[in-house]
């Protein structure tokens, strides 16, 4: 193991992040607010309880999820789309690392300023609701699951684009509907049936569902379901990635 | 002794079909410095890639101090630095950093006082702080060459190191590569300048769309280049050298009818006026007389012409 091939992807795309640390804790801080005025306060005043809580509350735990997500795509993607585009690639490529090192270094790092965004958000909210979690151990164990295989499928939207607006063109077309529709601001039980069994294909709905049953003990699915879809998606990322790093696929001639 | 790199039958064929390696066969000895010569398109590129991996090989093998570089890769590597032809910095890092992240990628524990050496030797220690995209273009190389270096690799890869390069960068470049012979490190050139791996290199390989033509020592390789035929036609054919021409460098063709003479353009004296001298003295009345280039120097005019084609 090269660890301090792992450090130094680690570290360097870390202090990427740092650079920019105002700006990672003020945008989050900002739409996180914005989110509560709006659907909290101006919506939730017109909508009763969801599951037995408050509506602002309900949504806490779909908004920290909508977050993480997009975050970890965005990082991810960008932190391996970026060497691609101007060439530094090579030296990862050429380096004594396997691709379980570069995954750790990159993937790790994007999952960590993701999990950052979450407890930021998760901060941010406090002030404005009461939050209860009732299963904290069950709550981290999702977020970083959460942070984890969306950074890892971030990775490979990055190897695949080609272009700046291929790197966009997942995280919107695919990912953004299926997190609005995915029950973070509503309880699937709310839809009319059809839309019910719809939604129960989209992957979203059993992390947003298992987030917030680790909250508030409520769930769209069953939390084993939801663990054991989250845990699926990881292994599935992982061996698209251990695949791409095999063949050579978009990275190597 | 067996070579530090050590390519057997390499072949790449890249997507698109096009072959670029046909084949390739190099040892590489420790502590040598050869220069790959070649046109634009001839395959340098992409042999050096395909050892340092970059690009898979479609077949053949690579070995770097005895290691296969994909079975044990990890060894084999670790070994190897490499400058590319292409400068490629990510923009809003600083110098400092790039380089320690390099050494970080080849597993090498921190060193700033090795770092530090690098840096100075190449003139970049009070540009160390400095983002990569503040630097000028031959700053940026140098950074690379100090990325390359930072894990003290045992052989050293220089893609077109001096393409569009000023005058200072490259003496420094040259007494780098010298210090680093020094401490028996091999460098790899390429280039498609002749005067520059004449300069540097004690090997020159010439390689022409995708195949070594040669691999020779450069002391004989520009003896060789420095040969020139003189043809002396006949008026009547002999059958035998009169005896006061006979010497290594005439011979007599085949049918009679012309002497073959062969000189060293940069020596203090060819020698010709001597021979024309000895040949009326003999009584052979010459027809004509004609001079050709040895078959190296075609070589590298037909590289040349390749070039200015493209
Ligand atoms: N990625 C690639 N895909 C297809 N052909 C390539 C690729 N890279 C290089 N080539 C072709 O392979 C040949 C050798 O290129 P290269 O190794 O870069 O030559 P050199 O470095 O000697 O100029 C050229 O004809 C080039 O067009
Ligand atoms: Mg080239």
């Amino acid at each position: 193991m090269n660890i301090h091939a792992v450090r130094a992807i680690y570290v360097k795309e870390m202090m990427r992040f740092f650079r920019t640390l105002a700006q990672s804790f003020i945008s989050p801080v900002l739409s996180t607010s914005l989110y509560f005025v709006v659907f909290g306060t101006a919506i939730g005043s017109r909508i009763q309880e969801v599951d037995g809580v408050s509506y602002g509350a309900f949504i806490v735990p779909g908004l920290i999820m909508l977050s993480v997500m997009t975050q970890a795509i965005s990082n991810a993607s960008f932190a391996i789309f970026f060497p691609q585009f101007t060439g530094t690639i090579y030296e990862v490529l050429t380096a004594p690392v396997n691709f379980l090192e570069i995954v750790l270094g990159y993937v790790g790092a994007a999952a960590t300023k993701a999990l950052f965004i979450g407890v930021v958000i998760l901060g941010t909210a406090a002030l404005f609701v009461d939050l209860q979690i009732l299963h904290p151990l069950a709550m981290i164990a999702f977020l970083v699951l959460t942070c984890t295989s969306f950074s890892l499928f971030g990775f490979i939207i990055g190897i695949w684009a080609r272009n700046f607006e291929q790197l966009q063109l997942i995280p919107l077309l695919i990912v953004t509907p299926l997190v609005f529709l995915g029950g973070s601001f509503y309880s699937i039980s709310m839809l009319p049936p059809v839309w019910q069994t719809i939604s129960m294909f989209n992957p979203v709905v059993y992390l947003v569902s298992g987030f917030r049953w680790s909250f508030y003990g409520a769930a769209d699915v069953p939390v084993g379901i939801s663990l054991i879809a989250i845990a699926g998606f990881t292994t599935l990322c992982l061996l698209v990635v251990y695949w791409i790093f095999r063949t050579g696929w978009r990275i190597r001639d | 002794m067996t070579p530090i790199v050590d390519v057997s039958n390499l072949r790449k064929t890249y997507d698109g079909g096009f072959e670029a390696l046909k084949g390739v066969n190099l040892a590489i000895e420790q502590g040598e410095i050869l220069a790959l010569l070649g046109p634009n398109g001839a395959g340098k590129t992409t042999l050096i890639s395909t050892i340092c991996g970059i690009t898979r090989a479609t077949a053949g093998h690579v070995r770097v101090g005895g290691f296969d570089n994909v079975t044990d890769f990890r060894r084999a590597r670790a070994l190897i630095g490499l400058v590319p032809q292409e400068i490629a910095l990510e923009p809003f890092e600083t110098v400092w950093n790039t380089v320690s992240l390099t050494r970080g990628l080849y597993g090498k524990p921190r060193d700033d006082a090795h770092l530090e050496k690098v840096l100075k030797q190449l003139s970049l220690w009070d540009k160390k702080d400095a983002r990569t995209m503040e630097l000028s273009g031959g700053m940026k190389r140098r950074v690379l060459i100090a990325k390359a270096l930072s894990h003290a690799p045992r052989v050293l890869f220089l893609d077109e190191p001096t393409a569009g390069v000023d005058v200072d960068l490259r003496r420094d470049m040259w007494e780098t590569v010298k210090q680093l012979k020094e401490d028996g490190v091999t460098t790899i050139l390429t280039t498609h300048y002749i005067e520059e791996a004449e300069a540097i290199a004690d090997r020159i390989g010439v390689i022409r769309k995708g195949e070594i033509l040669l691999v020779e020592d450069k002391q004989t390789l520009m003896r060789r280049m420095a040969q020139k035929e003189l043809r002396i036609d006949l008026v009547q054919p002999v059958a035998d050298l009169p005896a006061a021409l006979a010497g290594d460098n005439l011979r007599l063709t085949d049918d009679g009818h012309a002497l073959i003479y062969t000189y060293d353009t940069t020596g203090e004296r060819t020698g010709i006026t001597r021979l024309l001298a000895a040949l009326s003295d003999a009584g052979l009345a010459m027809k004509d007389l004609s001079t050709t280039q040895s078959s190296l120097e075609d070589i590298f005019v037909g590289l040349v012409k390749e070039e200015d084609a493209a």
